[in-house]
């Protein structure tokens, strides 16, 4: 039998489930986890959809095999919830300003943009621009998504110089 | 912020067919998860290794179907369209990578580091700023978190960034097999489409670069249809003044997308520019003789002739803008 355990740390959860080595990441948390927040884009990690954060990275879950990443943690959107399920102020902002029509590349969107401003307080907007370059919207429109990223990043600024004061 | 648009380039040839290689993708998909339901047996073997040595052995054992898999960000996608069917996937991802480090005036990265690795590195900034440049340009940011030195090398695209870079700053691959460790100079590298020097057995082990010297100046030109997509064409420069005067004293050229793989740009033409500050015209001149060398093809991206046009200005404009740097860092002195 080719099929192993695997021990999945998955938003803080660890599951163990029984994977055969060709089953994608991607493939292993939709069907066999059942997290709907993942997408099948379009396989060849173009379009962002199944973007989820390895260790904090943005990588595309059709293109790691779910054998590669046992013991690492992996965040997908519903890892950024409050504990009483609330949204995340950047979920927030992206309703506030209109950053989301259908919502298939959201997730994606948002947990790229999430791991830019772990790394960087304040990036540019065209810092923005590139690291978001690699997750398609074919809706909403990019002006706004990146509109949305900027307000959750300049309230996060004026938030930690109001407790500095 | 990636791509440039050229209008002065040319706007009107028509762009190639999509490739018939991907016709049947859609069919094989399909087929392929309905045979491992029905067998209930993985489309591939996996072994995860910890050493080259490892890697080396475990390649003999599963013979000839098996890949090694590095980052798999162009491996896998080949795979997912089912264009690559190997039998076993050998799993490098259980060895480490250090951090770029300077070795002799040679900047070496280990395999396995990924890109986003060297972008952060300050070390590879300042002793090879062409690098960072570059490879700035690779795909998008999951690629480039996960992509790796080794398997881009490895893999052999004809537009890969980092070949540009390897063959623009004399860069030395080395590779680990049965036989031990070979160096192979990365013009001999890279010789058809996706295809390298490497044997069967062999796997990449690192590349090293020469570190930038003061009085050199670099330039990466590249033109793709989106940001982050596959490049139409990429141009890597690299131009030395000479220790005495103000003239240069070497120069070399990387060039990607202008043939079935990454080509260096033809020395004895190069050689016109050594001994003197050429004028503008004369870098055209040249740029329009390395362009001549090269052996432009009609793919999904573009067409042979739209690509001939093109190299010749990103050439021009990456020798121009590598001389105009050199000058400054070398009046700087």
């Amino acid at each position: 039998m080719s099929a192993r355990q695997v021990t999945l740390q998955v938003n803080g959860v660890a599951h163990e489930i029984s994977v055969t080595p060709d089953a994608l990441l991607l493939d292993v948390l939709r069907d066999q986890l059942g997290m709907n927040d993942v997408r099948y884009g379009c396989g060849e990690g173009v379009c962002g959809t199944c973007t989820v954060l390895l260790d904090g990275e943005a990588v595309s879950g059709c293109l790691v095999y779910a054998v590669q990443v046992e013991f690492r943690e992996i965040t997908t959107l519903a890892g950024l919830l409050g504990e009483d399920e609330s949204l995340h102020p950047l979920q927030e902002a992206f309703l506030r300003l209109g950053g989301t029509q259908c919502g298939f590349c959201t997730p994606g969107v948002i947990l790229t943009a999430y791991s830019l401003a772990q790394r960087m307080p304040r990036p540019t907007r065209e810092e923005i621009r590139y690291e978001l370059g690699g997750s398609l919207c074919r809706c909403t429109g990019y002006a706004k998504i990146i509109d949305a990223v900027e307000s959750y990043l300049d309230d996060r600024v004026l938030a930690s110089e109001e407790t500095r004061s | 912020m990636m791509a440039m648009f050229e209008p002065a380039v040319d706007t009107t040839t028509p762009m190639a067919a999509a490739p018939g290689a991907l016709e049947n993708a859609h069919a094989r998909v399909v087929l392929d998860d309905w045979e491992r339901r029905w067998y209930g047996e993985p489309r591939f073997n996996y072994e995860l290794v910890r050493s080259y040595e490892e890697a080396v052995f475990a390649l003999r054992e599963h013979g000839e179907g098996a890949k090694a898999l590095a980052g798999g960000q162009s491996l896998v996608p080949l795979m997912n369209l089912r264009l690559l069917r190997p039998s076993a996937l050998i799993d490098l991802n259980g060895i480490g990578a250090s951090a770029p480090q300077l070795d002799g005036g040679r900047l070496w990265l280990s395999a396995m580091t990924r890109y986003s690795q060297v972008l952060v590195s300050e070390l590879a900034r300042f002793q090879t700023p062409l690098l960072t440049t570059a490879i700035a340009y690779v795909g998008n940011v999951r690629v480039r978190n996960r992509g790796t030195i080794g398997g881009a090398l490895a893999h052999g695209q004809a537009t890969s960034e980092l070949a540009a870079v390897a063959l623009a700053l004399g860069g030395e691959i080395l590779a680990y097999g049965p036989t031990g460790t070979r160096v192979i100079d990365a013009e001999e590298f890279f010789v058809g489409h996706l295809k390298t020097d490497l044997r069967p057995e062999e796997v990449v082990t690192g590349l090293r670069l020469e570190a930038a010297q003061p009085r050199q100046g670099s330039s990466f030109k590249e033109l793709a249809r989106r940001s982050g997509a596959e490049a139409i064409a990429g141009v890597a420069a690299n131009i030395t003044l000479s220790p005495e005067r103000d003239v240069i004293g070497g120069v070399r050229l990387g060039l990607i997308g202008v043939d079935e793989h990454p080509v260096a740009g033809d020395r004895t033409v190069l050689s016109a520019l050594v001994g003197r500050i050429p004028t503008p015209a004369e870098i055209d001149e040249v740029a329009s003789q390395v362009t001549a060398r090269t052996a432009p093809v009609t793919d999904s991206q573009s067409t042979a002739s739209y690509r001939r046009r093109l190299v010749r200005v990103l050439i021009r404009r990456a020798l121009t803008e590598a001389l105009e740097r050199a000058e400054e860092r070398a009046s700087a002195e």
